[in-house]
């Protein structure tokens, strides 16, 4: 105190005299850095947010449209003299007619709707109505007939699944410049399109193919479906999920209540945090090489791309249990040996079953990253190819060849139609919807078993 | 005997040998045995299934190496035809062996006929065809010959797997069950198996980097056989062309790698740090309950998404502004700029919350011995909370250097496809993952260095990102000691 009086009396005149009250020029200066330094840390957070909200909302702008689909509904006259020439009904020479001899009865039923309506049209052939049509409506057709082979010589109301550049031209993707260079299709279908819209012969309704269905073949886009993949990334998350829990659980149970303070302890702990940073595509090597090259298990199979997800999601599972392992305090373990268990009764009687709900919640955070990683399943052959057919069964859903849903989406987006971008787009929306539930669960479990000791 | 049916015998003779082990303590009466009843079953049941599954799985992965390796030996020099490979050969082996069994499974020859036939006087291939197995070509005298003899020694070793097994899990029994009276520590031997069983899960960590290793390792020592390193290592060029002469030179990918993660960093190091900082020093507990949660959803969304909005929404944009009709100094979508761009924003909430946690771990006396001296909120973090939580941010930026290298289908979708070395960052480059994607994914033979070259950069990739971890990591913890 001495000093500052002595200093400031030595120094009578180092500062003008102004009333403390007033802001000097310094102070001013000093408190503007301080609300632009302030402003810089808002405007990083915003800009965050901003770029959050943008990708969220081209997720969702350019993938929404991919749920609906046109439709042309018209009633179809399944003609016995072509379907079934013997006309025994006989459902072996049902089955002999190819698509090809259901493809011009829905030609014919979509031209004479389009005559009975009145509508005018530069078209007087019932091929030209293939331009609308897609190619998979004579194969949806023929199935329902032979399911159901009552059906011939009648006419029956029949949802014609229309061609992609209908369905472009619906949903804004397609316009008149754009088909210019189009072979597919012409201007003149284009007017025709809108007239039957306006009539309600076509009409857009909800996908439900785009979410149970198989994928398609690259000219079909309009029948593409992420449901064959959907059942492949399925059969992939269980194997990570009984051999990744398992796994994981037990090696931090050692790691965290067992081991010895030794090399071989830090070397494991070592290695569990490295592999946490190795990148994934390093873990597709991997996979390529130890279960494809060397164990000779299948391609493209669930049960590879599974076992390669699991070393890559073992170490976040070890991270998260060794977490809630070490939150389970002390005296718990104390108590139990003192009543006489043994170390191992212990733990696996109470430890486990405390930190239970914080092992469940790193799991399901583990296997949603494994849900939406795709580079490994690249390596290991869960692309290149189509995904048509449903797994027969349970084996093979594990080692039969299929795709998964992010390696879905990946093919989607390297095919040249853009109608298969909305694809990917929504494809990306189904996973980002099955990310958000395993997320929620989890904090929903973080929030109602998580305790404070 | 197929494997799955050794594997369910033993699983039976462990049930029996549970209830045996629980029984005979149980029944005996007299004194109170050691543990509880079931610690004697256990301890029956871990006894037969521990070493015949241990011998089944070392057997099921030997085998295949070993036989593989005789017939090979055995196949001799002309066994293998002009303009074709010992693995060819050796798949071809294989694929008529695993023929021959489908055709004696379904009864269209016998066993006996299998090992006697010969090249010459039968058609192999139609009778594999019956089999369901297609064949190139005609099946020659050493191929089928090697055949049969990889058949008869697949038997051999089935014979004696199953023979083995089942000795060892019947020994197992035997002795588990003669330890099963009362005086018996049986929980302690249980509880030994259990730690064993503990330890090995634990070991799984090492074992993936082992086998990470090996294969990286092996394959890119076949590549370097094939392909000299001093050219790959050397050469500005990347021109792979699936005929051959290609050159593999590395440096314009680590060039395309290393522009785009550092525009990524451009982008995320300063919104993540200042976010940071904004987030522990300024805000209030009702905004960072909301604005931390929202900007780790960009940590949580795959990698795919972004390749896609890298490829869809962010290329589009940029090259209306920077393309032919804007400034005219981009050529299409897929950029490093697009890339990087899109990168960064993917690696925001990675920079933000580690260097959050590290702010957060500055002792708060620190800051209070700023303000005693009169330093503003601003002046405290810029010359007091940042220079201590330096090396931490330094590791922070380097764990998201190590992220954007090993990042792989953002510029499989954003960076395009051309390996070039550029100064232009709205020109397409590529990287070491996009080629080892694009390397991997094609229709090249396996063999060939332009397959193989992918195992060469996933080595690199490994070695480059496992360096900056271990250094980041060093970093840090050196950092921690300071006020723990």
């Amino acid at each position: 105190m001495t000093d500052a009086t002595s200093q400031g009396g030595s120094r009578p005149n180092a500062r003008p005299t102004t009333s403390l009250t007033a802001v000097g020029s310094r102070t001013k200066k000093r408190n503007a850095s301080e609300k632009r330094f302030r402003a810089y840390g808002l405007a990083a957070i915003g800009t965050g947010l901003f770029f959050l909200v943008v990708l969220l909302s081209a997720i969702v702008s350019n993938g929404s449209s991919a749920f609906m689909q046109t439709f042309i509904e018209v009633p179809v006259y399944l003609d016995p003299a072509k379907l079934d020439k013997n006309g025994n009904r006989d459902p072996e020479d049902i089955a002999k007619v190819s698509t090809f001899g259901y493809s011009p009865l829905i030609q014919n039923a979509v031209f004479e709707q389009v005559q009975d309506k009145g509508i005018a049209t530069e078209y007087d052939d019932a091929g030209d109505m293939k331009a609308l049509i897609s190619a998979s409506a004579a194969a949806q057709l023929r199935d329902r007939v032979i399911a159901n082979p009552d059906l011939i010589g009648e006419t029956v109301d029949f949802q014609i699944l229309a061609s992609s550049r209908v369905d472009g031209y619906l949903k804004g993707r397609v316009s008149r410049d754009s088909i210019t260079q189009d072979k597919n299709i012409d201007a003149g279908h284009l007017d025709l399109v809108d007239a039957l819209r306006e009539d309600g012969t076509v009409h857009k309704s909800f996908n439900f193919a785009f979410i149970t269905g198989a994928d398609a073949s690259e000219s079909r886009p309009e029948q593409a479906g992420l449901g064959v993949s959907m059942l492949g990334s399925f059969f992939m998350m269980l194997v990570v999920l009984f051999l990744a829990l398992p796994i994981g659980v037990a090696a931090s149970i050692y790691l965290e209540e067992f081991a010895p303070q030794n090399k071989f302890t830090d070397f494991i702990e070592v290695n569990i945090s490295n592999l946490a940073a190795v990148p994934s595509i390093v873990f597709g090597i991997l996979g390529l090489a130890a279960f494809i090259q060397f164990a000779h298990l299948p391609q493209s199979a669930p049960l590879v791309g599974g076992l390669t997800l699991t070393l890559m999601t073992l170490p976040t599972i070890v991270i998260s249990t060794r977490a809630s392992l070490k939150a389970v305090p002390p005296s718990i373990r104390d108590a139990a040996l003192g009543v006489g268990a043994s170390k191992m009764q212990s733990v696996f009687h109470h430890v486990l079953p405390l930190a239970m709900p914080g092992i469940l919640t790193g799991t399901i955070i583990g296997l949603a990253q494994a849900l939406g990683e795709t580079a490994p399943l690249l390596l290991i052959g869960m692309v290149g190819y189509i995904a048509t057919n449903y797994p027969d069964g349970v084996i093979s859903g594990f080692l039969s060849p299929n795709s998964a849903m992010p390696a879905q989406i990946y093919e989607w987006a390297k095919r040249a139609d853009p109608a298969y971008y909305e694809r990917a787009w929504g494809g990306i929306i189904i996973l980002l919807v099955f990310l958000l539930v395993m997320n929620v669960i989890a904090i929903i479990l973080r929030r109602k078993f998580e305790r404070r000791w | 005997m197929p494997v799955l049916w050794l594997f369910l015998i033993v699983l039976a003779l462990a049930a029996m040998g549970f209830i045996a082990g629980r029984m005979r303590v149980t029944t005996a009466g007299g004194v109170r045995p050691h543990s509880l009843p079931n610690y004697y079953g256990w301890n029956v049941a871990m006894k037969v299934m521990a070493p015949a599954l241990l011998a089944l799985v070392v057997w099921l992965l030997v085998q295949p190496i070993l036989v593989d390796r005789q017939v090979t030996a055995g196949l001799g020099e002309n066994a293998v035809p002009e303009g074709s490979t010992l693995g060819l050969v050796m798949s071809d082996v294989r694929r008529v062996a695993d023929g021959l069994d489908t055709a004696v499974g379904r009864g269209l020859i016998t066993s006996g006929d299998a090992d006697a036939m010969s090249a010459a006087d039968s058609n192999v291939r139609s009778l594999l065809g019956e089999a369901g197995v297609a064949l190139g070509s005609d099946v020659s005298p050493e191929v089928l010959e090697a055949a049969q003899r990889y058949r008869a020694m697949n038997a051999t070793g089935d014979f004696w797997r199953t023979a083995v097994v089942l000795v060892l899990a019947i020994a197992g029994l035997a002795w588990g069950i003669a330890q099963s009276h009362g005086s018996f520590r049986a929980r302690n031997s249980v509880e030994t198996g259990i730690r064993m069983i503990l330890l090995a899960a634990a070991s799984i960590a090492i074992l993936t980097t082992i086998g990470i290793v090996l294969s990286l390792v092996g394959n890119t020592w076949h590549f370097f056989q094939i392909y000299p390193a001093s050219k790959f290592f050397g050469s500005f060029t990347w021109s792979p062309s699936f005929g051959g002469g290609s050159e593999l030179g590395i440096w314009p990918l680590l060039w395309g790698t290393l522009y785009i993660s550092i525009i990524a960093l451009i982008v995320a190091v300063p919104i993540g740090l200042f976010a940071a900082v904004y987030l522990s020093e300024y805000a209030g507990p009702r905004m960072r309950a909301w604005a931390k949660p929202l900007l780790e959803v960009l940590a949580g969304i795959p990698t795919i998404v972004y390749g896609l909005f890298a490829l869809l929404t962010v290329g589009p944009i940029l090259l209306t502004v920077f393309g032919r009709d804007g400034l005219g100094w981009m050529q299409a979508g897929t950029a490093v700029m697009t890339a990087g761009l899109v990168m960064g924003i993917m690696l925001i909430p990675f920079v933000s919350s580690l260097s959050d946690d590290i702010i957060n771990a500055v002792p708060q006396s620190l800051r209070d011995g700023s303000y005693g001296l009169g330093a503003t909120q601003s002046e405290t973090i810029k010359q007091v909370i940042l220079p201590a939580a330096l090396p931490g941010i330094v590791g922070a930026v380097l764990l998201a250097a190590s992220r954007a290298i090993g990042e792989t289908m953002i510029v499989v979708f954003g960076a395009g496809a051309a390996a070039r070395l550029s100064l232009n960052p709205f020109d397409a480059m590529t990287t070491v993952t996009a080629k080892i994607v694009s390397q991997l994914t094609g229709d090249a033979d396996f063999a060939s260095p332009e397959a193989l070259v992918a195992f060469a950069l996933g080595m690199t990739l490994f070695i480059i990102t496992l360096g900056l971890n271990v250094f980041a990591l060093y970093i840090v913890r050196k950092y921690r000691e300071q006020y723990e």
